[in-house]
C-alpha cells in the first residue's frame, strides 16, 4: 500500500512540479535552456559512475546476505561451504558486469569543442544522453539482481544444511536471478553503441 | 505485511541476525527424530539411553557422566545443552534479538521465583532449592531471595532489581502480595509477562510479529483453558479468574468471558470449541476424555513450532529452539522413568514427536 502511494507521487510529481511553474509564470523556456546546457560530459560521468556505484552495492549487499547464512550453517554442516560459494560467486559476477558496463562506457568518451554560445552539437548531446541512460539501467539492473540473488543464496545455504538433495533445486532460481544482470549489460551496451561524441551531421 | 516491508525486512535481517539464524538452525537439525525416539523406546537400562544419547548431539554432555545412572542425572546432562547453547545465542547476540532471547526465559525466572518463595515457606535448604531451578531463568540475587520474610520486603529488596519488577507494580499492591496464593501470584505474573511480550514482539514487527503473535496467543488460551480446569470447585471467583487470562489470544474476550463462568469440563469444552481451531483439537478429545488433552495441547504446539522453520529473516525460531528442546528432554525424562520402573509399556503414551 505504501508501496503504491509513493509510486503514484512520484510518477505524478514532476508533471506537476512543471505545472506549478508555468502557473507561477516562471520562465519555463529559461528552465530547459539551463538543461540543455548542462555538459555532456557531466551526463557521462553521472552514467559511468552509476553503473559502478549501483552494480557494487547490489553485489555487496548480495553477498553478505548470503555470507552470513552460510557461515552460520556451515558450523554445523561443514561440507556446504564449498558448493554454497557459487551463490558468493554469481553476486561477484554483478559486479564484474558494472565494471565491463562501465569501461565500456568510458571509452566512447571524447573530447568535442562546443558551440560559441556554449551548447554543444547534436551528437555530443545525444552520446551524453546515451551514457547516462546506459550507465543506469545497468546499475539498477545490477542493484536489484545482486539483492535477488543474494536473498536466494542465504535460503539455499541454509537448506542445504538441512537437505542436501535440495541445493541443485534452488540453483536453477538462483540462475534465473542471475539473469536480471545479464539484461541490465545487455541493454546498456546496446543503448551505448550508437553513442558517438564526433558524429557528423 | 505490505510489499515495501517485506523486502526491506528480507534484505536487512542479515545484517545483524543471519549469523545466528545459521546457528539455530543447525540446532534444530540436531534435536530427536522418530527413529531415534523408536530406538530409545528398544532400550532396557539407562546405559542403554545414555549410549545412545552419546551419539547424538548430546554426546558432549554425557560423556564425563558417572556410570551408575539415574533418570535426573541424564535430564540435567541433557539440560545444560540446551543451557550451553541458549548461552552461545545471547552471548553473540545484537538488539532486538538479545531483548528477545531474554524474554523467551523470563517464563522460566518466574518458575523459579515461586519455587524459591514456596520452598522457603516450607522450610527447606537454599542450596537444595537452586539446584532445582531453571537454569534458563536464573539471575544474579536469586539465592537472596530465600532471605525475605514477607512479600513486601521480597518485592523491595530482591526484585525490584530483576526483569520481573514491572510485572509485580502493575497489580499488586503489598497487601494483595501477603494476602495472595502462590499460584494466583505466579499466574498474575505470567499473565502480565505475557501481555509485554506480545507487545514487544508486535513493536519488533514484521514477520517476527506474526510467527511470534500466533505462538503467544496459542499458549495465552492454552494458559486460560489450564487455568480454568485447575480452578474449578476452588474457591477461585470468576472476577478473580478472569483477572488471570492474558488480554490477547483467540479467546479474548468473548471466549475468556465464557470459561470464566464455567463449572466443569463440557462447558469448558462448549465454550472452546466455538473457536474453529480449538475445535479441531477438541475434536480429537473422546468423549468426557480429560487425561489426554495435556498431550493434544503439546502436539500442537510442537507441531506450530516447527511450522516457524518455513520462514526465513524472523526471530521465532529461536523461541521454537527453546520449546522443542524442553520437550525433547521432557520426552527423554518421560522415557528414562519407564525405563527405571519398568513400565515399557507406556512408554509411547508420553512421548510427542517432534519429526
Amino acid at each position: 500500500m505504501k508501496a503504491l502511494i509513493l509510486g503514484t507521487v512520484a510518477m505524478l510529481g514532476l508533471p506537476s512540479l512543471l505545472l506549478l511553474l508555468y502557473l507561477l509564470n516562471v520562465d519555463l523556456q529559461y528552465l530547459f535552456f539551463l538543461v540543455r546546457n548542462i555538459s555532456p560530459y557531466f551526463w557521462s560521468a553521472l552514467g559511468i559512475s552509476l553503473c559502478v556505484g549501483l552494480s557494487i552495492i547490489g553485489a555487496a549487499w548480495g553477498i553478505f546476505i548470503t555470507g552470513s547464512s552460510l557461515v552460520g550453517a556451515a558450523i554445523r554442516e561443514p561440507r556446504i561451504t564449498s558448493k554454497n560459494l557459487i551463490s558468493i560467486i554469481f553476486c561477484e559476477a554483478v559486479a564484474i558486469y558494472g565494471v565491463i558496463v562501465a569501461i565500456i562506457l568510458q571509452t566512447k568518451v571524447e573530447a568535442v569543442k562546443h558551440n560559441p554560445d556554449g551548447s554543444y552539437g547534436l551528437a555530443a548531446a545525444n552520446a551524453g544522453y546515451a551514457i547516462l541512460g546506459a550507465g543506469s539501467v545497468t546499475g539498477w539492473a545490477n542493484l536489484a539482481c545482486g539483492l535477488s540473488v543474494g536473498i536466494v543464496g542465504s535460503s539455499a545455504a541454509l537448506s542445504d544444511a538441512a537437505n542436501s538433495t535440495l541445493f541443485v533445486k534452488i540453483l536453477v532460481v538462483e540462475i534465473f536471478a542471475s539473469a536480471l544482470g545479464l539484461f541490465g549489460v545487455i541493454i546498456g551496451i546496446i543503448m551505448a553503441g550508437n553513442a558517438n561524441f564526433t558524429a557528423q551531421g | 505485511m505490505s510489499f515495501g516491508e517485506d523486502t526491506w525486512e528480507m534484505c536487512l535481517f542479515n545484517v545483524k541476525d543471519g549469523f545466528l539464524e545459521g546457528v539455530v538452525r543447525g540446532y534444530k537439525q540436531g534435536l530427536l527424530s522418530t527413529a531415534d525416539y523408536n530406538n530409545l523406546c528398544q532400550c532396557e537400562t539407562l546405559e542403554d539411553i545414555k549410549l545412545y544419547l552419546t551419539g547424538t548431539d548430546y554426546g558432549p554432555f554425557l560423556a564425563n557422566e558417572p556410570s551408575p545412572m539415574h533418570t535426573t542425572s541424564l535430564v540435567d546432562a541433557c539440560t545444560r545443552k540446551l543451557v550451553a547453547d541458549w548461552r552461545y545465542l545471547r552471548e553473540n547476540a545484537g538488539e532486538p534479538l538479545g531483548r528477545f532471547l531474554d524474554y523467551c526465559t523470563y517464563g522460566h525466572m518466574i518458575d523459579n521465583v515461586v519455587l524459591i518463595v514456596t520452598g522457603t515457606l516450607h522450610e527447606r535448604d537454599v542450596q537444595e532449592l537452586l539446584e532445582k531451578c531453571n537454569p534458563l531463568g536464573m539471575f544474579d540475587a536469586i539465592a537472596s531471595l530465600a532471605v525475605a520474610q514477607n512479600m513486601r520486603d521480597l518485592y523491595r529488596l530482591v526484585l525490584v532489581d530483576t526483569p520481573l519488577a514491572p510485572y509485580f507494580s502493575d497489580n499488586l499492591t503489598s497487601e494483595d502480595l501477603d494476602e495472595m496464593n502462590i499460584e494466583v501470584m505466579r499466574n498474575t505474573l505470567y499473565k502480565a509477562y505475557l501481555d509485554d511480550f506480545a507487545a514487544f514482539v508486535h513493536r519488533v514487527g514484521g514477520t517476527t510479529g506474526e510467527v511470534m503473535g500466533e505462538l503467544l496467543s496459542f499458549e495465552a488460551d492454552r494458559r486460560a483453558l489450564n487455568i480454568t480446569l485447575n480452578s474449578i470447585g476452588t474457591e477461585l471467583t470468576r472476577d478473580d479468574r478472569r483477572k488471570l487470562y492474558a488480554n490477547f489470544g483467540l479467546l479474548y474476550p468473548h471466549g475468556q468471558a465464557e470459561l470464566a463462568v464455567a463449572e466443569d469440563f463440557d462447558q469448558i469444552r462448549a465454550a472452546m470449541e466455538k473457536c474453529p481451531p480449538y475445535q479441531a483439537i477438541f475434536s480429537r478429545l473422546g468423549l468426557g476424555e480429560t487425561q489426554m488433552l495435556d498431550k493434544i495441547l503439546y502436539e500442537e504446539e510442537v507441531r506450530q513450532l516447527i511450522n516457524t522453520y518455513e520462514q526465513q529473516f524472523h526471530y521465532g525460531v529461536f523461541y521454537a529452539y527453546m520449546r522443542l528442546r524442553e520437550q525433547e528432554i521432557r520426552n527423554i525424562m518421560w522415557i528414562a522413568e519407564c525405563v527405571a520402573q519398568d513400565q515399557k509399556s507406556r512408554v509411547q503414551d508420553g512421548i510427542v514427536f517432534t519429526f
